[in-house]
């Protein structure tokens, strides 16, 4: 028999990361895109100003979200692992439809379905980085320092802009994915109200299964 | 009650806190104020000359006032021997040619073409008495007009057509009582009326520069700065500052915006940055000719037509000589806007004797150097003069043409009217051969475009460059500018990207929408 129970699933600091995060990425794409001339919104200037102290943001964001998952070791959440992948691409084509159960159950120490593990690590190591490194580089290729203006070498702003807009058609299909996604939970709102509260309604059996081990 | 403050506390807080941190720091304006101080000491001359003794009579013969200035000013007269406003030419090393000595003196342009055999009309505006041909002595300091630039009492005239001698009749004891420093007028006597009359040539360089608004021109306007044009064009020993790139060649002397405002003038870094590639002027001179119009255009090859045997004009409704049977078509702009180029402060010039290539349908009457990749570049806005000027079609040269003469009979085009005795008298006094074949070619001219500076609130804004469409520098396209320059293939991959993810999700949702309905029924 499945009970659900109510389970404290993110830390205040976890919802924190990921609001902020997400309104910042949000918020990036669209001064962002306002730079890259596809619209305009701000005004050029201020778009620049506004897209720069955000990222700046972002990054002091990151470093404390790095230094979070190191301490509470939360960064194991995102050991990637090929085993039922198949069956939650699966799960997404067809079982949906279906109204099957979720191949892989969410509990405390697996907040992540193995797809989820899978992108969301690819963001952490290759995406974000990307994005941090050639927005650095597109910010600082140039830079005033002590009365001069210095070039950190690499002068090549085409390709450092295409790596970064390329970058953000990519983030932004992630967002879309990811917005959409989140309603497949139990009902359609239970991840967005677990995310916003911490507190989301799991199937007991992981208790079950948690005692057995011990 | 709680879920709501803890939505408050971890998603809006944050972000309210954010976004009152990404405001924009206050400006500081310490640099301009400082000078806006240091320029307002006016000068007060260590010397009046009507105290004098040497100048307290009159004078008949003008070279005779030059003498009595040497006689106190001892070396100033080698000084000026020594000087492109004397010589008319300068020594450069130009990439290609090698050592040249090149200026006004013996250069071609497409506006009146150049002075020779045209000295005695064209030489009014040269800084000397009597340079009326090839055997003028350009050795002798007693040839120096001092006054043209020297002259305070604005009463000092030079005759049309008498090589650089005043206009007969001048009080000469009052005139030279009143010399000092010069002023807006003195060098606006020669550098506003270049090309024949106010604003014909540069398009920044007009007489309204004499009492120009704070709009017109922030550096010379009494409301603002109140500068005369030395203050930029800083002078040691005759030497000035500036560089003209219809004659100059080379990176040398130049009077720049950094002289006074430093290279990093904004208070926004961004602004300063934008300094390595884009020179002050192209945002600080949006438009240039704001009070009078500019020419753009001189075809010469619909000149010497006549109406019952009688050369005409034709004038607009704003007083633009549209026509003239002595030097044919123009085209004027006001408010113009000015095309921007890349330019590293040296030039080469299509000298007369350089042989026309059969495949140039135009000729450069300069050439500005510099591109993106050239770190000593930067993107400056340029007046382009367009042209259409006679050369030999046989010998392929441009044709220096005979303009003016006191008389009829002596090949002057603006005289007789005739295109092949101006040609070939043009010709003959510079020693090259015309084969009395000729036809008309076009051709392009840049001119740099440093005066009429703006209020600051008026320079260009980032959208006048920053904008996918139409911007300003749309002509440059070796530079990655922001929102103007895109990689297609990355913009269609990702809009692509965008469009499947937004159609997969719509899809998915659909499906999943049309199964919980079957499994309801």
């Amino acid at each position: 028999m499945k009970q659900m129970k109510m389970v404290y699933l993110y830390s205040r600091y976890e919802r924190f990361w990921h609001w902020t995060q997400a309104f910042l990425i949000l918020f990036l794409a669209l001064t962002g895109f306002e730079i890259h001339g596809s619209y305009r919104l701000f005004g050029f200037e201020n778009a620049v100003h506004l897209h720069n102290n955000a990222a700046y943001i972002l990054i002091v964001l990151i470093i404390f979200t790095i230094f979070w998952h190191f301490t509470t070791g939360e960064w194991r959440q995102y050991l990637p692992t090929g085993k039922n992948l198949k069956a939650q691409l699966d799960y997404y084509i067809t079982g949906i439809f279906r109204n099957a159960p979720h191949p892989v159950k969410k509990t405390i120490l697996s907040k992540l379905n193995p797809m989820q593990r899978l992108v969301y690590l690819g963001l952490k190591i290759i995406f974000i980085p990307v994005m941090v490194l050639s927005g650095l580089a597109y910010m600082l290729y140039r830079y005033q320092y002590d009365g001069v203006i210095h070039s950190s070498g690499f002068n090549d702003l085409y390709l450092i802009a295409s790596i970064h807009t390329l970058g953000a058609y990519i983030l932004l299909a992630f967002v879309i994915v990811h917005v959409y996604l989140i309603t497949t939970g139990h009902s359609l709102t239970s991840n967005l109200r677990a995310m916003i509260t911490g507190w989301e309604a799991l199937e007991e059996e992981t208790t079950d299964k948690e005692t057995e081990q011990k | 009650m709680k879920n709501i403050a803890t939505f408050l506390l971890t998603v809006v807080l944050p972000i309210v806190i954010i976004t009152i941190m990404l405001r924009d720091a206050t400006k500081d304006n310490t640099l301009l104020d400082n000078l806006r101080e240091e320029y307002a000491i006016p000068h007060i001359p260590s010397v009046d000359h009507s105290k004098h003794a040497e100048l307290q009579r009159d004078f008949d013969d003008p070279h005779e006032i030059t003498a009595t200035c040497i006689s106190c000013h001892t070396e100033r007269g080698s000084e000026v021997l020594a000087n492109a406003h004397w010589n008319w030419e300068r020594e450069a090393y130009i990439e290609g040619r090698g050592v040249t000595y090149l200026g006004k003196r013996n250069l071609v342009n497409n506006f009146c073409t150049g002075i020779l055999s045209n000295e005695a009309t064209c030489n009014r505006c040269h800084i000397g008495y009597g340079w009326f041909d090839d055997g003028f002595d350009h050795n002798n300091p007693y040839n120096i007009d001092c006054l043209i630039c020297h002259d305070n009492s604005g009463l000092y005239d030079k005759a049309r057509g008498m090589a650089g001698y005043p206009v007969p009749g001048l009080d000469f004891q009052t005139i030279v009582q009143q010399v000092g420093r010069p002023e807006k007028d003195n060098c606006g006597y020669c550098h506003f009326y270049g090309g024949g009359g106010n604003n014909v040539k540069h398009g920044d360089l007009e007489n309204a520069l004499l009492n120009a608004s704070w709009e017109t021109d922030v550096h010379m306007s009494a409301e603002g700065a109140n500068l005369e044009c030395i203050d930029c064009h800083k002078t040691t020993n005759h030497q000035m500052l500036g560089r003209y790139y219809g004659v100059s060649s080379d990176n040398t002397m130049r009077a720049t915006c950094e002289e006074c405002h430093t290279s990093l003038p904004h208070t926004t870094k961004t602004l300063n940055e934008h300094a390595v590639t884009v020179a002050c002027q192209t945002c600080h001179i949006p438009v240039y000719a704001k009070v009078n119009p500019t020419k753009m255009h001189w075809d010469w090859s619909t000149a010497t037509d006549r109406i019952d045997g009688e050369p005409y004009e034709i004038i607009d409704t704003l007083g633009n000589l549209l026509y003239t049977s002595i030097k044919g078509d123009f085209h004027w702009v006001q408010n113009a806007i000015p095309g921007y180029t890349w330019f590293n402060g040296t030039a080469d010039h299509h000298l007369i004797s350089d042989v026309i290539s059969e495949n140039d349908s135009i000729i450069f009457i300069n050439t500005l150097f510099g591109d993106a990749a050239d770190p000593g570049a930067r993107i400056y806005p340029v007046k382009v003069h367009t042209g259409r000027q006679p050369y030999d079609t046989e010998y392929r040269t441009i044709i220096q043409a005979k303009l003016w003469d006191q008389q009829p009979g002596m090949g002057a085009l603006w005289v007789d009217l005739e295109w092949e005795e101006a040609l070939a008298a043009g010709m003959e006094y510079i020693g090259m051969p015309f084969s009395g074949e000729y036809d008309f070619i076009d051709s392009k001219m840049f001119l740099m475009i440093n005066h009429m500076v703006s209020p600051a609130e008026q320079a260009l804004q980032c959208e006048d460059c920053h904008t996918r469409r139409g911007g300003r520098l749309t002509a440059i396209n070796d530079v990655y500018i922001p929102a103007q320059t895109t990689n297609a293939a990355i913009d269609h991959f990702g809009v692509i990207m965008l469009l499947m993810a937004t159609a997969g999700v719509v899809l998915h949702a659909l499906m999943r929408f049309l199964a919980r309905k079957k499994r309801t029924h």
